[in-house]
């Protein structure tokens, strides 16, 4: 249609031929605009789904204050946590989530960076060879499974080392540990194999020791890299539910100690949002407990960009 | 974190799509339902005690009737109970009557019993417990008595392991054991699967489980010198046990009518129910109501 129109276009007159083709727009040109169509669509699709998941949560999740008159004070502080009796003190929760969290970072990143600098520096062949496969096959392992190890191993040899019933933070450190291992390694192997090679090269130069080199060098100016490494393994972490749903014991008490049982915001929702009723305190309660994972995980995300901007100014200078 | 919400979104952007596609076939079999052949769509959602059996007599029912799409769901009685009440599903399987149920207006709402189900307190082998008075299991879950020695057991320490709350087995046990008085903080456990798990190794675990989750590996324990097993249920001897309860809204359509029916004939009741470790609706000589109250049939 398009094309016999131009043919008769061009047949009229060759003087207008020029200011027909500058006029409309040429099949190209429609392709351009298809395409950005169907992108802006997608991109308009992902925003909707986004913004509305936030918007859910976050009018659920202020429910408990809004209709139930709850203070908010009262959510953060409280210790006592039994909502079908209008008890709703979040705080045993959200200390073990943050426990759990912090121990199994502290105890995966020596591991990683470890693990890391042997792939990159020390031996960059068997580390891809031997090493790469192992960490992705890590990964690729799903919770369940990590939690039901657990549950059949770490949690009886939990109880045969420190005591008590097994279940506990301890246990839950370990299978979080497991877990967040392959996110920190791999994302540390990415910032040291991005360390510039003239920075290692001058520093072997100046005659520094290999140790040297990669103390002070590479993991200085890898260190913003390492922090987001961690800080997605911390996200991955507060957000795991199944497998440390099944190794802690899932009792909403203040953690007093690692090896007694204790829960987490996760492992509360979990446990307790099938036995709940849409719209009544319990319920509203639990959204009020992910809300505080959203509000979690978005904190985790500006701060991993902050430490990304901060280490590119280094680079720099 | 960044791939579970990664995930939900997946699921959010599949479940439009599927929305879209179930108006589609909704209402090509609201056409076809003119025939005289037994059709529609009925679902079932809710207690995960009820699942096994509900899921087993709903293959039964639809190997009869293959033009009736029936699906079983778990997700535990809250979510049975809101979702009948919101008209969600055709079918709302609870372990508790709906009146217990804070938020559910029980009025509203039909009750079709369809099995009993008993439950006993389950310890660790190794506690070497085989009976308990009533006071002592009340005294146990309140955190006063805290090792097995005071009950004739072992020199141990006492691990309760609680199932969540609002759960619809603990509800009943509560009910029937602590009366009113709440129970110690304790380890709480989503299903009745892990419950049986960890008291197997747990040394001194107590807990409490549905008969048709004993093993040999745990050790159930008498109450007052009854033992946990159907018949004394069915005379109320043993008094921890709950209905199993299909709850409909409204008229429910001819579909579900038809399953409802089909539950409580007698090759339901008189077969798969027992098979599967539930008692017979039919078999018990009592009859219990919203509060508890249990009157001789």
């Amino acid at each position: 249609m398009e094309q016999t129109n131009f043919q008769l276009k061009q047949q009229k007159t060759q003087s207008n031929d020029w200011s027909a083709r500058l006029h409309h727009a040429t099949r190209a040109t429609r392709e351009d605009w298809l395409g950005k169509g169907i992108s802006y669509l997608c991109i308009g699709v992902i925003i909707l789904v986004v913004a509305s998941m936030l918007w859910f949560i976050t009018s659920k999740g202020i429910a408990t204050f809004t209709q139930n008159h709850v203070s908010l004070g009262k959510f953060l502080t409280g210790t006592d946590w039994a909502p079908d009796q209008g008890k709703i003190g979040a705080l045993p929760m959200i200390v073990g989530s943050f426990a759990v969290t912090f121990a199994a970072a502290i105890v995966a990143t020596p591991f990683a960076v470890g693990t890391a600098i042997f792939m990159t520096e020390i031996s960059p062949n068997k580390g891809r060879k031997l090493l790469q496969p192992v960490i992705e096959l890590l990964v690729g392992i799903p919770s369940v499974v990590y939690g039901f190890i657990g549950l059949a191993v770490v949690v009886p040899f939990m109880r045969s080392v420190v005591g008590g019933s097994g279940f506990g933070i301890i246990s839950a450190t370990f299978v979080l540990f497991v877990m967040v291992l392959p996110t920190i390694t791999s994302m540390t192997v990415d910032s040291l194999r991005a360390v510039p090679r003239h920075f290692k090269e001058a520093s072997l130069a100046l005659g520094a020791t290999r140790w040297q080199t990669v103390s002070r060098v590479i993991l200085r100016s890898a260190t913003p890299g390492i922090l987001t490494a961690v800080i997605f393994g911390m996200a991955r972490a507060f957000g795991e539910a199944l497998a440390v749903q099944m190794v802690i014991g899932n009792a909403a008490i203040m953690p007093k100690n690692l090896i007694s049982p204790a829960s987490t915001l996760t492992s509360q929702l979990t446990t307790g949002i099938g036995d709940t009723i849409d719209g009544t305190l319990p319920n509203n309660a639990l959204w009020s407990l992910a809300l505080i994972l959203l509000l979690m995980s978005l904190f985790f995300n500006a701060l991993v960009r902050v430490i990304a901007k901060r280490g590119q100014l280094k680079h720099e200078r | 974190m960044n791939k579970g919400s990664k995930l939900a979104m997946g699921i959010a952007a599949i479940s439009l799509l599927l929305v879209g596609c179930g108006k589609a076939t909704s209402s090509t079999s609201s056409k076809s339902s003119s025939s005289e052949a037994l059709s529609g769509k009925v679902t079932a959602v809710g207690s995960t005690a009820l699942q096994p059996l509900a899921a087993k007599a709903g293959a039964n029912f639809q190997a009869k009737n293959s033009k009736v799409n029936l699906t079983v769901q778990g997700g535990g009685s809250g979510t049975g109970l809101s979702q009948v009440q919101a008209g969600a599903v055709s079918i709302g399987n609870s372990d508790i009557f709906a009146e217990e149920k804070a938020g559910i207006k029980a009025d509203k709402l039909t009750d079709h019993k369809v099995a009993v189900v008993g439950m006993a307190p389950v310890v660790n082998k190794d506690a070497g417990i085989k009976n308990l008075k009533m006071a002592q299991v009340k005294q146990i879950f309140t955190g006063k008595i805290t090792n097995w020695k005071e009950v004739g057991g072992k020199d141990q320490k006492i691990v309760i392991i609680n199932r969540a709350q609002g759960s619809g087995t603990r509800a009943t046990f509560e009910n029937a054991v602590l009366k009113g008085a709440s129970a110690v903080k304790s380890q709480e456990q989503d299903s009745n699967g892990a419950v049986q798990k960890i008291v197997a190794t747990t040394p001194g675990a107590i807990s409490y489980l549905a008969f048709s989750y004993f093993t040999n590996k745990l050790q159930a324990v008498s109450i007052d010198n009854v033992t946990p097993t159907d018949n004394n249920v069915e005379n109320n001897k043993w008094k921890i046990w709950s209905y199993e309860h299909m709850y409909t809204k409204g008229t429910p359509d001819k579909a579900t009518t038809a399953f409802l029916k089909y539950m409580d004939s007698k090759a339901v009741q008189n077969s798969l129910v027992k098979d599967m470790g539930y008692i017979s609706i039919h078999d018990m000589k009592v009859t219990k109501d919203a509060k508890g109250t249990v009157t001789q049939n």
